[in-house]
């Protein structure tokens, strides 16, 4: 009995030392230098949540450390175990810090200021003066906005109670912050779509490429929405290919109503708190594929993929229709060139001569096997090659089995579709903070205090965080209160001794 | 004036300041080295080329905004000459405020090491911004950016000065030439007073910077290279500032902390822009 009791005494000692440890200004410093320390691998080694790709390769190319660095979370760094212990425990400590203060600061709000310290000479800016005149320093306190606290012979003054204010607000918008960004992550999706012109976007999921949603989201918390595109136009500075403009035409229906709307690289179209933003763009070569009898097989756009700044791009014509199954694997250059190493590539990204280069492959596209296939690549492994050629607009090329024509291209833009519910709480956090920091570095806090003694009285100041200027002040109201300052050399002398 | 034109004014300037910032130098290595007080005629002298230096410089980089019909930070040439500038500028206000000439020395030597390393490695003829970067959010996250740079540099050379101001008078007391430099507590007051007075900007840079990834990548915040450190240098200055208000960490130790602080900043600077890749790599869309 005696010694159950003594052990719970022991558990609750220990856990108020444990709590008295966390919320320790020591440990809060630590959190935050470990905090920094954790936040490096994560821009060292290739994180998934940026770039998979990179991640596999890592791991292809390090099999031995990439599987224990993967354990041990290095390729998602910023969800991994360790990095989430640190920013929690660093923010129980906040919380845990910056509470108790706030109670203590909202009391001291309302109260007057502390009491005279016994001995003044003790305390920093201490001055003997020999007038004695405490009603006018009172009120030049009193102009000056301090607020007083009267005793018997003596007052004490205070101002810049809101440095104290500030501090907790920083503090507490910190977790603002922090519930903001957890808001985005569990109700919270995002999504990728590629769209040629033309083409009609309906906010549905099977309408992505691509859509993650947040643990606390699902298929029906779409809102319902309908984007078709009708013009891309991208503007490229001549003197040196770079891109100067992007601009998307689209129209948008909701809610029965039917609006056109401009979309450019920072200026992203919001519906609600969805925002799609304008990522990346591409070309998509129309072709026209007849089998030998001259009957239509194909016609249509085909996505390809940009190699590089002047858009070369390369894709994948599929044709499983034909028997046996045709396949041409094909590169759009929008400008096109030769050059005697590299073959075919393009000199400017927009389109002012423009080549098809295709190689037709016959056989087997594999697309029934079940392996998930790139639609920018076809895997000639059971084909084989019976044609090869560049094609300029409107030329045909007969293959044998069929001809192909290349009777144009339309531009194709990738969108990024987002909703963060958590966004406006997380701008709302940071200006509370900024704000919050601000008053918490420039407001000085400082006390003063006086004291009547025999033959005059004595005067001390304390400024928090050593702050300078406090000295000036109370030479400037020891003048303006008409107090001799005569003897205030000797005075300062004497303290130095 | 046409852009070309501009574009090579802008050179000229700069090259001229680098003359000027040199002869600063030498005026303050010299006044440091023989001259005892530290209001001499000959630091007068090299203060008025610094503000000369300034202005030079700050025409050039003036000039290259003018030539690309933009804010002159598109690169990593653009970003050197401004943070040159917004360095002296910040030594220049300090100084004034302060009377800091001892610092002229090490913030002159700084300055040129910046405009030779801009001029020689990072040198790009001058050109538009790709459309991610065009935006009214970059112009005020990178001034943010770049004056709290100026300004982290500034602390960090006081920092280094404190430390080695600190050794010698832990082993064989000050050389002659260091006595004019004041006490070592003020030195630690100084640092802590840049630090506090550019934390806010710091924070608010990275804000702008969030609000401007938002607007034109779709997320706020994606712990990109860039971004990653920039989050470490706040952290470490939140860090230091609380080692210094709340732990009581004075002199050496914070002297060190201001310096880890600082180093992050330059490590994203250089390693970051340079090798990194990620977004902030400006390869544009
Ligand atoms: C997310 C992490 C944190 C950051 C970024 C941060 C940042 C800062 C900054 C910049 C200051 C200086 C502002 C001022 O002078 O008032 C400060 C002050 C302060 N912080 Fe924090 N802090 C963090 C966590 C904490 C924690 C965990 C505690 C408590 C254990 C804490 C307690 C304090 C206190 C008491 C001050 C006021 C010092 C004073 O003025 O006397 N902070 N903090």
């Amino acid at each position: 009995m005696k010694k159950g009791n003594s052990n719970e005494l022991e558990q609750s000692a220990f856990f108020r030392w444990l709590w008295r440890q966390l919320t320790s200004m020591r440990i809060a410093l630590i959190l935050l230098l470990l905090l920094a320390i954790a936040s490096i691998p994560g821009s060292i080694f290739p994180q998934r949540t940026q770039n998979p790709i990179r991640v596999q390769s890592f791991l292809t190319e390090n099999p031995g450390v990439g599987k224990f660095l993967d354990r041990l979370g290095f390729f998602d760094v910023y969800g991994s175990a360790w990095f989430s212990a640190i920013y929690l425990l660093l923010f129980i400590s906040l919380v845990g810090c910056v509470l108790p203060r706030a109670l203590v600061h909202l009391k001291e709000s309302f109260a007057a200021p502390t009491l005279v310290p016994r001995y003044l000479n003790k305390m920093s800016h201490y001055q003997k003066i020999s007038d004695t005149n405490l009603t006018l320093l009172e009120k030049n306190l009193r102009r000056k906005r301090y607020r007083i606290r009267i005793e018997p012979a003596a007052l004490s003054a205070e101002k810049g109670y809101l440095r104290e204010t500030g501090n907790l607000i920083f503090h507490l918008s910190l977790v603002v912050i922090l519930v903001a960004i957890a808001m985005g992550a569990l109700y919270g999706n995002k999504g990728d779509v590629i769209l040629n012109t033309g083409d009609k976007f309906v906010n549905v999921p099977t309408s992505y490429d691509n859509l993650s949603f947040g643990r606390f989201q699902n298929e029906n918390s779409l809102p319902s929405f309908k984007l078709t595109i009708n013009e891309f136009r991208a503007k490229y500075d001549p003197a040196n290919n770079q891109p100067l403009d992007y601009l998307l035409k689209a129209n948008l229906d909701q809610n029965g109503s039917s609006n056109s709307v401009e979309i450019k690289v920072n200026q992203p179209l919001t519906i609600g708190s969805t925002k799609i933003y304008l990522q990346a763009n591409g070309y998509a070569p129309i072709v026209l594929v007849k089998d030998k009898a001259g009957k239509e097989i194909f016609n249509g756009a085909v996505n390809f993929l940009p190699q590089d700044a002047n858009l070369t791009s390369i894709g994948a014509i599929k044709i499983p229709d034909m028997n046996p199954q045709i396949g041409f694997v094909s590169s759009f250059l929008p400008t096109a060139d030769r050059d005697p190493v590299r073959g075919g590539f393009s000199s400017y990204p927009e389109v002012l001569d423009p080549r098809l280069l295709i190689s037709v492959w016959q056989g087997d596209l594999g697309m029934n096997t079940g392996v998930p296939q790139s639609v920018y690549r076809i895997n000639t492994s059971q084909m084989q090659q019976i044609g090869l050629k560049a094609l300029s607009v409107n030329e045909s090329y007969d293959f044998g089995v069929g001809t192909i024509t290349f009777t144009g291209w339309k531009p194709w833009v990738n969108l990024q579709i987002v909703n963060d519910p958590g966004k406006s709480l997380a701008l709302i956090g940071a200006i509370l903070a900024t704000i919050g920091l601000l008053m918490s570095l420039f407001i000085r806090q400082r006390r003063i205090w006086v004291k009547k003694i025999e033959g005059g009285i004595e005067i001390a100041g304390l400024s928090k965080n050593e702050i300078p200027g406090l000295a000036e002040e109370i030479s400037e109201l020891i003048n303006q209160s008409n107090l001799s300052s005569a003897n205030l050399s000797k005075n300062r002398k004497l303290r130095r001794q | 004036m046409s852009d070309r034109q501009a574009a090579t004014y802008s050179n000229y300037l700069i090259y001229s300041s680098m003359i000027v910032f040199t002869l600063a130098f030498f005026l303050y290595a010299f006044s440091v080295a023989w001259q005892k007080k530290s209001e001499s005629r000959t630091s007068n002298f090299a203060n008025g080329q610094m503000v000369l230096g300034f202005v030079l410089l700050t025409a050039g980089v003036v000039l290259r905004g003018v030539s690309a019909h933009r804010v002159p930070w598109g690169n990593m040439y653009e970003f050197s000459i401004t943070g040159a500038m917004a360095f002296c500028g910040a030594f220049l206000f300090a100084n004034f405020k302060y009377k800091l000439n001892w610092l002229g020395l090490p913030v002159s030597i700084a300055i040129l090491l910046t405009l030779g390393t801009a001029i020689t490695l990072l040198y790009r003829p001058s050109a538009p911004l790709v459309p991610a970067l065009r935006s009214t959010w970059l112009v005020i996250h990178v001034s943010a950016a770049i004056i709290s740079g100026g300004v982290f540099l500034l602390a960090n050379t006081i920092a280094a000065t404190y430390l080695i101001l600190d050794k010698y008078e832990r082993t064989s007391g000050r050389p002659d030439w260091a006595k004019r430099i004041p006490a070592l507590e003020t030195l630690d007051l100084l640092c802590y007073r840049l630090v506090a007075f550019v934390f806010p900007l710091w924070t608010f840079a990275v804000i702008a910077g969030a609000i401007w990834a938002e607007a034109a990548w779709g997320r706020y915040w994606g712990w990109d290279p860039k971004e990653t450190w920039a989050f470490i240098t706040w952290v470490a200055y939140a860090a230091y500032l609380h080692a210094r208000l709340t732990v009581g960490w004075k002199g050496r130790k914070a002297a060190w902390l201001c310096l880890l602080a600082g180093s992050t900043f330059l490590f994203n600077y250089v390693y970051v822009n340079v090798w990194g890749s990620g977004k902030h790599t400006y390869s544009g869309l």
